[in-house]
Formats: structure tokens, sequence, C-alpha cells
């Protein structure tokens, strides 16, 4: 039971850092496909920090350098979507597949290259972090805690406040909303737009880095981080957009992500005799099912997914 | 000259050879990152592929094969295409294709059915599950990307456990088709001979270009494809004009399904791969699919050489000196073309204007020698 918890609680960090990360990218108007993208390249850079941090180094020095690391490989990675989708007005659905392509590719082709550059045998797409990694993790008892649970609660009130509680985070949504009018009152759209997405970037990565590291083992960077840049979107739109919302919808589907990892340690599940790939199978047949019926009335940003063009009417 | 650079398929060919160019160049830097030494000798080795090989009958065997995987690939990108031109964004191409794969291997290998029945079966699954997508996307509202990507990791997991039941005990693969069911390869007709004897070429490479033509006539010949494209352009339009949408979106989603559906049974009824039972990521053809579709300019023939050339460079990836570079670079360099393709709308509204203003230009200046004339008179 503790164990389900522990995995419940790591994997809903997971989604709702990424849930957040897209509700700012859509409340500006941007529909970020890209997250998945987003998501490697953050671990990518997250994990690059930890190889070249002596293994000695304090755990607080080594927590703060892999989150930096991670959000800077996410927010630059991010800014290929703001350049394609803001100001060439590109289509937001191509670019963010090609992100999700491209961030895998990219990832493993630099995890390969340092591998074989160091050693030329050796043609794995994984990083050895398996000691540093310990910085993150404090047992209490039986109970693996993870700082990652913390990140991503602060994330919570930090999207909470911003979008609802400062100015910055009310003109964001009137440009997801009816961009034109923002403008008309003296708000720099394109410019809130970027914000929306590079915030999307930094919350993309770190969840890219906590994603890779709730493993056990070390990560394969030719996997992608296994459709959970998506799953978070289904968690945005089943919490409606709303960042608390997002936050109960990421526990249900963390739960049942955490269910295909610890579903032996139940008697009755076990019992059933159900192979282990339905277990797997499991948040994407829920994540389809809560959408067919939360969709109907969706209160999406109502411009978003359309290029803000000054010119138009 | 003017003339042709306004033409809507010169300006998409353009496009598309910009991309290619951009995605090249952008490749070789990162090479050049990895390892200067050996950059230029690996992207000529990419767009080289098969002629890596100094005998003749090698590179024509090996021809053979890249072709063996443009059909699929050609599939996954017809269905790409399919549902954009309606306006839907079929990113679920990769599961349609697994389902594919299931249903053609399941019924191969375990009620031993010949291979049109196989193919048949493929295209019903595929377009079963397309037609999940079309459902849940007109009658509950669902996006079609995030249902697609929901239903490609079902699929992949539906398919690995389906066919357990057809695999080598020793390893993850499924049976060899050759030595359980030799009925259920699709015949080669002689086209083998003609690449010295690859038995993996068959007559699936040329139905996947006549069924390449045959959606180019759906779209652009007839009343039904131009329903669906209006459907596209414009729902409400569409609606307001007595077409269904909500038919047309399921059915188009249903024909994107069996295009890519009947992709992996021409692949996999060659037997030139087994399923692997252990596979833990949908397999790239359905998203390689997509840089197809938008690199032939959204245009079924154009997708034809655009999916060959994805595929010839996927291929040619292959062959890169291990040592130093790896061969994902070709899929670093797909999905850069394909993130180009972004651009391509702001690259025809770009080359448009600009021939416009140098028109304007010219109007104005024949206009005012022509009322200066007048003036000196």
């Amino acid at each position: 039971m503790l164990l389900l918890i522990q995995y419940t609680l790591i994997f809903a960090s997971v989604l709702l850092l990424v849930a957040l990360g897209g509700c700012f990218s859509e409340h500006s108007g941007v529909i970020n496909i890209g997250l998945e993208g987003i998501m490697v390249m953050g671990a990518l850079g997250g994990a690059l920090v930890m190889k070249y941090m002596p293994a000695g180094s304090p755990a607080v020095v080594m927590i703060f350098a892999t989150l930096i690391g991670a959000v800077l490989v996410g927010v630059f990675f991010s800014c290929l979507l703001a350049v394609a989708c803001i100001n060439f007005k590109a289509d937001q659905t191509i670019v963010g597949t090609a992100m999700n392509l491209l961030g895998v590719a990219a990832a493993t082709v630099i995890v390969k290259a340092i591998n074989t550059a160091e050693n030329p045998d050796n043609v794995s797409a994984t990083i050895q972090y398996i000691s540093q990694k310990k910085a993150f993790l404090l047992n209490i008892g039986s109970f693996e805690f993870n700082w990652f649970m913390v990140i991503a609660v602060l994330a919570l009130i930090f999207a909470y406040v911003t979008l609802y509680k400062t100015k910055f985070g009310l003109r964001l949504m009137a440009c997801g909303e009816h961009p034109q009018a923002a403008d008309s009152v003296g708000i720099n759209v394109y410019k809130m737009r970027w914000a929306g997405v590079l915030i999307s970037g930094v919350l993309g990565g770190l969840g890219g880095i906590c994603y890779i590291l709730a493993g056990v083992s070390e990560w394969k960077f030719e996997n992608g981080v296994a459709g959970f840049g998506f799953l978070a979107l289904a968690v945005m739109i089943f919490g409606q957009w709303k960042p608390t919302r997002i936050a109960l919808a990421a526990l249900l589907f963390g739960m049942f992500r955490a269910l295909s990892n610890v579903y032996t340690g139940f008697s009755f599940l076990t019992a059933l005799n159900i192979p282990s790939t339905v277990y797997n199978m499991l948040p994407y047949i829920i994540s389809l099912v809560v959408l067919a019926f939360t969709s109907k009335k969706s209160r999406a940003p109502k411009a978003e997914g359309i290029p803000y063009d000054k010119g138009s009417r | 000259m003017k003339k042709i650079l306004k033409n809507q398929a010169v300006q998409s060919l353009l496009a598309s050879l910009l991309c290619v160019l951009a995605g090249l160049l952008i490749g070789y830097i990162v090479l050049l990152f990895i390892n200067p030494a050996g950059a230029w000798e690996a992207i000529v080795t990419v767009v080289k592929n098969f002629f890596y090989y100094p005998s003749k009958a090698a590179v024509v065997k090996y021809f053979g094969n890249t072709l063996v995987k443009t059909a699929p690939l050609l599939m996954c990108g017809l269905s790409v295409l399919f549902a954009y031109k309606v306006g839907l964004f079929n990113i679920g191409a990769a599961g349609q294709y697994v389902v594919g794969v299931a249903a053609s291997l399941y019924l191969a290998l375990a009620l031993h059915m010949p291979w049109y029945v196989c193919l048949i079966a493929a295209m019903l699954a595929g377009a079963l599950l397309g037609a999940i997508s079309g459902l849940l996307k007109s009658y509950c509202n669902v996006n079609e990307v995030i249902s697609c990507i929901m239903l490609n990791w079902i699929s992949l997991y539906g398919t690995n456990l389906l066919l357990n039941n057809v695999k080598e005990t020793a390893s993850p693969y499924t049976f060899n088709l050759v030595n359980v069911n030799a009925s259920a390869l699709i015949p080669s007709m002689g086209l083998s001979k003609l690449f010295a004897g690859n038995r993996y070429v068959t007559i699936a490479i040329p139905i996947a270009v006549i069924v390449a033509i045959l959606v180019w006539v759906i779209l652009e010949k007839t009343k039904f494809g131009y329903e669906l494209r209006a459907t596209g352009n414009n729902k409400n339009a569409a609606k307001y004009c007595g077409m269904n949408e909500k038919r047309n979106i399921i059915l188009t989603m249903m024909i994107s399904g069996a295009l890519a559906g009947l992709g992996a049974a021409l692949l996999y009824l060659t037997g030139f791969e087994q399923w692997q039972c252990s596979q833990s990521s949908v397999p790239g053809m359905g998203f390689n699919g997509i840089a197809a579709a938008f690199l032939g300019g959204l245009n079924p023939i154009g997708t034809i050489f655009s999916s060959y050339f994805i595929q010839h460079i996927t291929n040619g990836g292959a062959y890169v000196d291990k040592s130093m570079y790896c061969a994902q670079i070709s899929d670093l360099i797909s999905s850069i073309i394909i993130y180009l393709c972004g651009f391509v709308a702001f690259f025809k509204y770009f080359m448009n204007s600009a021939i416009d203003r140098r028109e304007a230009k010219k109007a104005e200046k024949l206009a005012r020698a022509e009322t200066e004339e007048g003036g000196q008179k």
C-alpha cells in the first residue's frame, strides 16, 4: 500500500508539472503538443548535469544544478515552438509533433555520441546517474520520499498565484481568450504568448527529469517518455485548465499509472490473473474514457490554436 | 518565369526541396559537432544509401529493400494526408499501423489464412481503430490528436498481448512466415527477378502506388472527395450546405485507418520483418508518415516521392560509421524536415507577396511613364 502511494505521488508529480506547463501555454493561446519532446530534452539536460557533477557534491548543490540544467534545456527547446508558432504563424500541431520526434532523435544522437566518444564499444543510449540520483531521495521508514513531490506542490502554488492573483497571469489568460481585445488595451500579445510557451518549457523540462528519476533503472533515451506528455494534456483537459483541478486529476491518473508498477503487491489483484500488459494499458484507457465524458462541455481558452495576426479582425 | 513561380505546385516543390536541403544541412552541422573528421563522409553515406555497395547486383538488391519499406511508409503518409485534407490530424497512423500488424500476422500465423484475407483484415482493423477516434471526435468533442496517441499505446500493448500467442518460444519475435504459412506471403509475380532475386520485392509496391493514385482521384475528382474537403475547409459551411459533417469525420478516420493498416500488411506479409512482442515503443513508421505527407506537399503523387526519399535516408542511416555516429542521425534529419514543413505556409505567403510587390512596382512605373509622356504632348 505504501509503495502504491509512493509511486502514485511521484507519477502524479510528473503529470502535475507537465500539465501545468501545458496550462500556461494554452492560457496564452498556444497549443503545446510538443510537451513530450520538451520533457525528453529537459530530462537530457538534467541527466547530463548529474553525469558531470562530482559524485561527492552535497545534495542541495546536486539538486539545484540538476534542476537548472533541466530547465535551461527545456526552455531552449520550447523556443522552437514559440518562434515557429508565434512569429511565423506555423500550424501548431505540425510543429508540436515535429518537436516530439526531434526531441527523441536529438537526445538519442547526443547521448550516443557522448557514449561512443568515451568508449567506442558503448552504443547504448543511457546515461549513468544512479549514484547521483540518491540526492533526490529521502527514506522515511520504508517510504521513499522524493524532493520532486515538494517541487510539484510548489509549482502548483506558483501556477495558482500567478494565473489568478497577478496582473501578468490575468493578462496572459486574456491573450488566450480574446487576443484582439487584449491588444486593444495595450497588452503585447506576442510577448505574452512567448512567456506562456517559455513557462511551459520550464515546467516541461522539470517534468522530464522527474520522469526519468522516477524509474528504478537508468533511462533509455530512445524510448522517449512513453506518451506522458500526452497523458499530461489529458490531465489538463480533465482538470478544465484550472490548476487545482489539474492537481486532483494528476493524482487520479498517477494512481492508475502506479498500479502497473505495484499491482503484484496486492493479493486480490494478482488473484484476478490479468496479464501485466493490461495494467500498462490502463492509464491510456482511463484517459480516453474520461476525455469522452468531459470534453463535451470543455472550458478551453477560446483563441487557443489560432495564430495571432495583428492585421486580422 | 513569374507565372511559373506563382504556380501552386511549383511553389510546393520548391518549398519541399528547400526543407530537404535545410534538413540535410542542419544534420551535417550536428555531425560536425559530434566528430568533424567523418562528418562529410557520413552525410554522403546517408544520402547514398544502397550505392554504398560496390557490386551492381548488391545495389539493385538493396534498392529493392528500400522499396519494400517504402510501401508501408507511403501508406502511412497517405493516411495522414487523407485525414489532413479533411481537417483532421491523424497522428494515430502509428497505432492503426500496429493493429494492422496484429490482424495480418495473427490471421496468417494462427489461422493460416491466405494473403488477401490478411490484407483485408489489416485494413478492417485499422479502420476500426480510426473509427474510434472519429466517433470520439464527432460525438464527444475529444481532440483527435490526444485520442489517437492514447489509442497508439493501447494498440501497442494489445498487439504485444495478441501476438504473444504466435511467437517463437526462444525469442521475442513472431514465427517466420515462410515456414509456418507460405500462402500468406504476398506474391511476387516475377518482380523479385528484377531486383537480383530479392524475394521481399512483391506486388506490395505496385499496390501502394496504385492506392496513392486512387486516393488522388477520390480526393480531387469525386463528389465524395469534394464533400470531405469542404468539411475540412469549413465545418459549419459544409453543415449549412446539407453535408453530414459527423458522418464525414468518422468516414475519413476510417479510411485513414484502413490505409495505415494496409501499409502494415504490405510490409509484414512479405516476410521482411517479424514483430517483436516485447516492443516497448510505438514503431516510427506512422510518425515518419507525417513527414512523408507534409514533405510531399500534401499531394498523394508528391507523397510517393517524398516517402521514398524519407525511407532512402532512413536506410542510409544504417550505413554510417558506427565508431563515430549512430543510425538515429537520419531520424534527426527527417524530424528537422517535418519541423521546417511548418514554415511552408509562411514561405509561400512570403514568395507570393514578394512577387505581388514587384509587379505592383512595375505597374506603378509603367503608369508613371505613361502620365509623363502624356504631359509632354
